[in-house]
């Protein structure tokens, strides 16, 4: 027993040095397998708050280009405004719809944080919990998809940044419906890859490459990119296809968090399969 | 005493600017994510104790941490890097060095010294730090190209710092 307490002793610094290792290793395993991350939870009150000063900042220096792409937007959705329809009916009647039922909800948000050169990229938004959202959420640009909602907190929320290791989106081909799921490599934050395309399914560059309807995590069709390059290995049954994408990861800085009011009955329902 | 840890405490937090302000914002290309904090680990003093420098670059890699929302990833990497620079620096400075006041820069060992130092310590800090992120060896050449070229751009600019700060340090004083 004495010579176990002087040899702890003796190597004391060794084992605070394992320790530590241990304790690092607990937070990012914990990280990686639960996605619930409570480390960032605790700190990201006080670090976004940082952030949120820095990109105060730093948004006055593009704010000319924001103006630009809101004023884009603006103009796009005053063209769908009911008002700018000519209205070819004589009387109104009043009805309660129930054929349609609104199905996704948007809530508006800054980006506070975001990087594009790491192999892991997470963006830090200024809406939270107190804003309706949650994890699990999608995040698109006025121009494509953004990411994936990670971790919330009162005020603000972490995205998994599609320029990630661990992001993976359902996607396919607009023209054909051909799908695929779109990853990331880690080298140029303009392109991504869409694996899993089916040797069969004819291609061409340009075609544009939208949201699958498989998830429910984002709308059917909102854009993602369009085709640089595909090519096929000989032996291969899958396409290599390059895709560039829609959103420029490097300026983003207004972004939508979609609700999908109805994903619990969706998802409710398709827990029963497994139970059975 | 409080003068050296008020100091120090100014390093940190100066070093931590510029990375989180100024080196993560360049976009050179996604083999090159310099990580210039690293500077803080390498220019404590050779007196440092060594259960101190184990703690002080665990909690250094803790404030990295909170502020790129990577739990865990700079620690270890930290961790792994003051844990291995007690051994280094036993290894290559004598007595007088570990008594005295001996700050591992370019000023008191030369330019020579302090490259292939400051290389092998933050070598092994970009090498944990990489492995973990991508957390597994799938990508293992890629992954290893990007540590080597960030630890020599993270070597350039840590080495620039050096230079520039140290010679008005001594124009100055």
């Amino acid at each position: 027993m004495r010579n176990l307490i002087f040899f702890i002793y003796k190597y004391y610094v060794f084992f605070l040095f394992l320790i530590l290792e241990i304790v690092s290793f607990v937070f990012i395993y914990r990280f990686n397998h639960y996605q619930k991350a409570s480390f960032v939870n605790y700190t990201v009150g006080v670090t976004s708050a940082f952030y949120t000063a820095v990109s105060n900042t730093q948004e006055y220096f593009y704010l000319r280009s924001i103006n630009d792409s809101l004023q884009m937007e603006n103009a796009r959705l005053r063209t769908e405004l009911f008002s700018s329809y000519y209205n070819n009916k004589f009387n109104l009647t009043q009805v309660n719809d129930t054929l349609y039922r609104q199905q996704y909800e948007y809530i508006a948000a800054q980006v506070v944080n975001n990087s594009v050169t790491k192999r892991n990229n997470y963006i830090t938004l200024n809406k939270g919990r107190l804003h309706g959202i949650e994890p699990e959420m999608g995040v698109i640009s006025e121009n494509g998809i953004v990411g994936i909602v990670m971790n919330a907190s009162n005020h603000y929320c972490t995205v998994l940044s599609l320029l990630n290791n661990n992001c993976k989106i359902s996607a396919k081909i607009l023209k054909n419906g051909a799908f695929g799921s779109l990853v990331w490599d880690g080298m140029d934050p303009k392109f991504a890859y869409l694996r899993d395309v089916n040797k069969h399914v004819p291609l061409m560059t340009n075609d544009v490459i939208v949201t699958s309807n498989f998830s429910t995590i984002f709308p059917e069709g909102i854009p993602i990119g369009k085709i640089y390059a595909h090519s096929l290995d000989a032996g291969d049954n899958f396409h290599k296809i390059k895709v560039e994408l829609n959103t420029n990861f490097s300026t983003v800085s207004t972004v939508y968090v979609i609700r999908n009011l109805f994903k619990q009955e969706q998802q409710g329902i398709e827990a029963t399969i497994n139970q059975k | 005493m409080i003068l050296d840890f008020l100091t120090y405490l100014l390093k940190l937090i100066g070093l931590l600017l510029v990375q989180l302000l100024v080196v993560n914002n360049i976009e050179l290309s996604g083999y090159i994510n310099p990580f210039v904090y690293v500077a803080f680990l390498l220019s404590l003093p050779v007196s440092v104790k060594p259960w101190q420098m184990v703690l002080i670059s665990f909690l250094t890699g803790a404030i990295m941490d909170s502020f790129s929302s990577t739990p865990g990833l700079h620690m270890a990497a930290c961790n792994a890097m003051g844990f291995l620079r007690i051994y280094y620096l036993r290894a290559t400075t004598n007595k007088e060095d570990q008594e005295g006041r001996m700050i591992p820069s370019i000023s008191q060992k030369g330019i020579v010294w302090f490259t292939v130092y400051g290389f092998s310590m933050i070598f092994i800090h970009h090498l944990v730090l990489f492995f973990l992120e991508i957390y597994g060896f799938h990508e293992f050449f890629t992954t290893l190209l990007r540590v080597l070229l960030s630890t020599l751009v993270s070597l350039l600019l840590i080495v620039i710092g050096q230079l520039l700060f140290f010679r008005s340090a001594k124009t100055n004083g």
